[in-house]
């Protein structure tokens, strides 16, 4: 240790010397590592829509499972029609919704779900056997207590009864409202109709307590979460958002009358 | 080599940097809730403050005095980036539950503590093997706090269930305290306890006597 480090031209020069060192090896492993960060996102994704959607695919190679079961289709959500103005495979909704070139700024009154701003255009993933379609998969976000819930809802083919709800990403307290992922709690949901018969406005959501499975209208409702009202309003308000005319129902209403 | 392995085995016990030091308990806080997240969040740092210290060391004597600190940032959060990377790559679900805090044991305070107090000091090897030593004493911590808020917070252990809960048809009804980072400062507090009650010399000395109580009690 001399003192002879601390002059001017030293300064600089062990600077820039670090500083070039450590950006390559940074640069190095971050490009290195690229695809296979990229390949496990995408595992991530198409496991959670088959999970969504039912399908076991325990020990089996998921990608192959989902390009075999699965159709992705963009949603151009204002017409509730199939488009083409995206790339099916690379568009990324949620990147999407912070562009203002294709999203739109909700306004308050209609923003029940707390996303402020929604993306144009939405993937539907289908699930079709022998020409007909079997389930939908419809991506679903909304606003909880903390945080962000991610998820995905899928319908049977009459397009009113649920298959089943899961989130994917969310930070919600753990045992009360990170209940949502109790595979208990979430078997609540399948056989549950989101519309009322000859209604377009959803009607599914969560209720305080225990579900009377006599009473009227219990087929629109799911068990509240004990000790997570605030989380319950969101899964509620993210349920009824994205299921409204905001939402997928033009979608929805076009794939009944087979006008897609 | 007695002397590398006194460097390693110290901070575990004798010198914890959690327990004694009391550097890096913000993050013992946050990715405590369950034993996978400790184990993950042990090696990383272990990996981050061995090669720090390494790297800090090999170039100690050329570090101009008046931006050490900096240049010691630079190497830690170029470590921290590539273990990220690294962990996205290859355990992908770990890294998506420690999110943030992988990226914020660039603020841990064990690894520029020790950058900063031994490293800038010492050889490459033997900063290298303390390096070692600190993460292992904060990943005992961790895992001391892990084990205890899995294991009563959601009655499993590594995820493989012990206590079968309530909510999925056992007998044991979960403590939902556990799961919240605050339980683990009573837990760490536990731990400094019983660390003390056995090596009385890191009990430290009272800074003042309390005077005894001369007045009555007012009227």
């Amino acid at each position: 240790m001399s003192a002879n480090n601390d002059t001017i031209g030293k300064t600089i020069t062990v600077t820039v010397l670090l500083c070039v060192i450590c950006s390559v090896v940074v640069s190095a492993a971050a490009v290195l590592l690229k695809p296979i960060q990229v390949a496990n996102k995408e595992l991530d994704r198409k496991s959670n829509i088959l999970a969504a959607a039912n399908i076991d695919y325990a020990g089996q190679d998921v990608i192959e499972l989902f390009d075999e079961r699965i159709k992705t289709k963009i949603v151009d959500l204002e017409t509730g029609k199939y488009t083409d103005a995206v790339n099916a495979a690379t568009y990324d909704a949620n990147k999407a919704s912070k562009d203002p070139a294709l999203s739109v700024k909700l306004d308050r009154s209609a923003d029940i779900a707390s996303i402020k701003r929604q993306a144009k255009y939405m993937p539907v993933y289908l699930v079709e056997k022998d020409g007909q379609i079997e389930k939908v998969v419809l991506p679903v976000h909304g606003y909880g207590l903390w945080s962000t819930l991610y998820g995905f809802l899928a319908l049977e083919g009459d397009l009113n009864t649920v298959v089943g709800l899961g989130f994917y990403a969310h930070a919600e307290t753990p045992g009360l409202g990170g209940e949502v992922d109790n595979p208990k709690w979430k078997a609540l949901w399948p056989g549950k109709k989101v519309y009322p018969e000859g209604s377009v406005e959803p009607e599914l959501g969560l209720i305080k307590g225990a579900v009377n499975p006599s009473a009227p209208g219990a087929e629109h409702q799911i068990d509240g979460l004990a000790g997570a009202t605030l989380t319950s309003n969101g899964v509620t308000n993210l349920v009824k958002f994205w299921m409204g005319k905001n939402g997928y129902a033009t979608f929805l209403a076009n794939l009944k009358a087979g006008e897609v | 080599m007695s002397a590398s392995k006194e460097v390693l085995l110290t901070p575990v016990a004798k010198n914890n940097p959690i327990a004694l030091q009391i550097l890096g308990v913000c993050s013992a806080l946050a990715v405590t809730s369950n034993l996978n997240t400790a184990l993950v969040m042990t090696l990383a740092v272990i990996a981050v403050t061995a090669f720090s210290n390494l790297f800090v060391s090999v170039i100690r004597n050329h570090i101009p005095s008046n931006i050490r600190i900096i240049c010691q940032m630079t190497i830690i959060a170029s470590l921290v980036i590539v273990v990220d990377q690294i962990l996205k790559a290859y355990a992908y679900d770990v890294s998506k539950q420690l999110s943030v805090f992988v990226g914020l044991i660039i603020t841990n305070c064990i690894v520029m503590g020790r950058a900063e107090a031994f490293a800038m000091q010492n050889p490459p090897g033997i900063s290298f093997m303390d390096g070692i030593g600190n993460g292992l004493g904060y990943g005992a911590v961790l895992m001391f706090v892990g084990f205890f808020r899995e294991l009563f917070g959601a009655g499993s252990l590594f995820g493989i269930e012990i206590l079968p809960l309530v909510t999925n048809g056992g007998w044991y009804q979960a403590n939902g305290m556990m799961l919240l980072p605050p339980s683990a400062f009573f837990l760490i507090g536990a731990f400094i306890w019983i660390l003390r009650t056995w090596d009385k010399s890191q009990v430290e000395k009272p800074e003042f006597e309390l005077a005894k109580n001369t007045k009555k009690e007012a009227v």
